[in-house]
């Protein structure tokens, strides 16, 4: 019974997340942008945005240059939120790649960084006024989600473990179409049922930052307005009544 | 204090232009600019007053630009709340009102996005801080929303790039589409229709003014330096904010566009059909009006028959000019291909420099030591010349070639991270003049600093609006009103004229 609730969750998660997101980036991509505006100075060509997007998506430039401990606390989570998804791959393969291999024993101080980058954004909110006061429920509610995910996957490992062979077997099991039984361990179940929320909220929440830094246009436009003329499908029709001689 | 402090001979520790206020809810709740009225509203095809299903109809714009545009749509999207953004903002540091922070004031308008057309809004707004746009909510909307120069600080910070002058542009739109528009700007769009500038100077009071100039240089120089109006077979047209035509230091810099364009034998001409290079429409966020006001510049190259078009000093007309003109009145494909279009003229100017047909004697300037403000829509919304960062680099070396005695502010207050004068974004009106004496707050620090440390006397910049924004506020700081300069008032000082009687006697 517990199996099969699960496999529903991790199945209904999956298609939320992916036809979630699926529906963002289309709605992106297809909403026009009008006009130039990137944040200058901006690179003149293609290559140079692509190098912006880069070092604004892997170090966060702009936070950098904003501010320090949002920046460290904000890298930190990040970075080892990548590592620890990273590691968890091998859950879902089999044979295990070799870098997922690689990367396990890096995975559990990964666990730690995360909570502990957490940790420091969350202390942020409540410590620094102007933080506070922008701060809203469902900011402190995130937090949550990511610290209670991270801690009861480090319980997993460090307190309580569970048969992991058997998860693993689970996991397998949904990609190929047949369930195989999950254990019923408290902290896996909070653990996985966490992660199945995450998923599911992600396409509905300030999550999405994570696709839109990829269509924002003080970023991922070149500055080329003299050179290219830039229309829009909804601006040329403007075009139309356009009344001159030339 | 009796004790000296040890590096008291060096440099005196003064207020920080970035130092962070207390937060102070509601301090500015009061400063909000004049509603215009019924016959400037419908003379732009708004509705005259607040319609009658306001709410309704504020949601359907909304819906409309959301779909338009997808910066306002990702924007919306996108914010973390981090914080990155909040100490960013002049008016913020000026004034301590959180609602002044740039998340928050996108948040106003963000709030009713999330009640309207997002899930979590709709279901559970209290968890993600959706509310129904109510009458308190658009007076917040009115009240903040007249709060932000659309400067584009807070977007060199941000993690995703949201730029709040895109909501901020958004949302005055919906008020204007709705009956409650803002009367200084809608009023000088206005204008601009009518007679063919923010001032409303028509064309005969155009020209005897810059037939007067002319008188005056001539009288000064000796040079008969020309400023053409309407002239057939120009071969620059020049568009510059008609604040250079009246007002001080503005004229300076007219006068010495004039005598760039008389020392490089240059056939140059004004236009009374494009007498504005600033374009207001931009501030209210109307792309359609913003098009209308940029095709006047169009027609008049068209009709002047001109190979190529140059802007005045002006911060957001530069932006206009140089990131949307091409998209709105282009292509330009009936000037001359070698020049782009537009150019600045810093940037004609620098050319001109550099070749050696403008000369400078440098010492007519050593009664002054300057200071460059970067404006903040040429600083973070366009380029000069064809590197990135020719916004900063060409007015500084413009300035440098015209005078010895040059020192830079502090570095997080110039360049992209320049602070906005205070007046900018449809803001220079006498009702906000104590919002805009606060929002200065961070430049008058920073010139201050190099005032006291480094002798600083004088401040020049590019722009028709921040010149006229200190010459009004340097006086409550302490600093006389004339040490705001033109970029081209100080090339009008240093360039060497030949006089005719002189190339005669060689």
């Amino acid at each position: 019974m517990l199996t099969m609730i699960y496999a529903a969750l991790f199945y209904a998660a999956t298609a939320i997340l992916l036809a979630g997101v699926g529906y963002r980036i289309w709605q992106y991509a297809s909403t026009p942008a009008p006009l130039k505006i990137p944040t200058t100075p901006a690179p003149i060509t293609t290559t140079g945005v692509a190098f912006r997007m880069a070092r604004e998506v892997l170090v966060f430039e702009s936070l950098f240059k904003s501010n320090k401990w949002i920046w460290a606390f904000g890298i930190v989570f990040h970075g080892a939120l990548a590592v620890v998804l990273l590691r968890h791959f091998r859950y879902f393969q089999q044979p295990v790649w070799s870098v997922i291999g690689l990367v396990q024993p890096f995975g559990v101080y990964a666990g730690f960084a995360m909570v502990a980058g957490l940790a420091g954004l969350w202390a942020r909110r409540i410590v620094v006024p102007r933080i506070r006061y922008i701060s809203g429920p469902s900011d402190h509610l995130m937090l949550a989600l990511l610290v209670a995910i991270g801690v009861s996957g480090l319980t997993l490992k460090f307190v309580a473990r569970t048969d992991i062979v058997a998860v693993k077997a689970f996991f397998l099991g949904l990609m190929r179409l047949s369930i195989q039984p999950l254990p019923a361990d408290p902290f896996l179940l909070i653990h996985l049922g966490l992660v199945a929320a995450l998923m599911i909220v992600f396409p509905y929440s300030k999550l999405l930052h994570a696709p839109g830094v990829f269509f924002s246009p003080t970023r991922n436009q070149a500055d080329n307005p003299r050179e290219r003329r830039h229309l829009s499908k909804w601006a040329a029709k403007l075009e139309a009544n356009r009344a001159e001689g030339a | 204090m009796d004790v000296q402090h040890p590096f008291s001979d060096e440099t005196t520790e003064l207020p920080d232009p970035t130092e962070m206020p207390d937060i102070k809810v509601g301090a500015m709740a009061a400063s909000k600019p004049y509603v215009a009225p019924c016959t400037i509203q419908e003379a732009l095809n708004y509705p005259g007053e607040l319609v009658e299903n306001w709410q309704e109809k504020a949601v359907a714009k909304l819906g409309d630009l959301v779909g338009r545009y997808r910066s306002l749509k990702v924007f919306l999207d996108s914010c973390v709340k981090c914080g990155a953004c909040t100490d960013k903002c002049h008016y913020f540091l000026g004034t301590g009102d959180p609602k002044n922070m740039p998340v928050a004031r996108q948040d106003l308008l963000r709030k009713v996005y999330r009640r309207n057309f997002t899930l979590a809004g709709k279901y559970a707004p209290w968890l993600v801080g959706a509310v129904d746009l109510t009458e308190e909510v658009l007076d917040d909307w009115y009240t903040y929303f007249h709060q932000c120069s659309q400067c584009r600080r807070c977007s060199v910070f941000c993690p995703y790039g949201i730029d709040t002058a895109e909501i901020s542009m958004a949302a005055r739109e919906i008020m204007d589409h709705i009956g409650k528009g803002q009367k200084y700007s809608n009023e000088i769009i206005g204008k601009v229709f009518k007679i063919g500038n923010n001032l409303g100077l028509p064309p005969k009071a155009l020209k005897a003014t810059l037939e007067g100039l002319e008188e005056e240089i001539e009288e000064e120089t000796g040079a008969p330096v020309k400023l053409p109006l309407d002239e057939q077979g120009a071969d620059i047209l020049l568009v510059t904010p008609s604040a250079d035509f009246f007002a001080s230091p503005h004229m300076e810099g007219l006068i010495g566009y004039a005598k760039v364009f008389h020392a490089a034998g240059a056939k140059w001409t004004l236009s009374s059909h494009a007498s504005e290079a600033a374009n207001f429409a931009m501030f209210i966020g109307s792309y359609e009006t913003m098009r209308e006001i940029s095709l006047r510049i169009r027609k008049a190259a068209m009709d002047l028959g001109v190979k190529r078009i140059i802007f005045g000093e002006c911060g957001h007309a530069w932006r206009v000019a140089y990131s949307f003109m091409n998209t709105l009145a282009g292509p330009f494909d009936f000037l001359d291909p070698k020049y782009p279009v537009p150019q600045h003229i810093l940037e004609f100017t620098e050319e001109q420099i550099a070749n050696g047909t403008v000369k400078l004697d440098k010492s007519k300037n050593d009664h002054m030591t300057l200071t460059f403000h970067d404006s903040c829509n040429v600083a973070r919304a366009s380029r000069m010349g064809p590197k990135p960062g020719g916004q900063f680099d060409i007015p500084r070396a413009v300035i440098k070639a015209s005078v010895n005695n040059y020192h830079d502010m502090a570095d997080e207050t110039i360049k992209e991270k320049t602070f906005c004068c205070g007046g900018g974004g449809g803001l220079l009106t006498d009702e906000l003049l104590d919002l805009r004496k606060k929002g200065a707050m961070p430049r008058m620090r920073a010139l201050k600093e190099v005032e006291v440390n480094h002798g600083v006397t004088h401040m020049a910049a590019i722009c028709a609006i921040c010149k006229a924004q200190f010459s009004k506020v340097l006086p409550e700081y302490g600093f006389d009103r004339e040490a705001i300069v033109s970029v081209h008032q100080l090339v009008s000082n240093a360039i060497i004229l030949d006089k005719p009687n002189e190339a005669e006697a060689d």
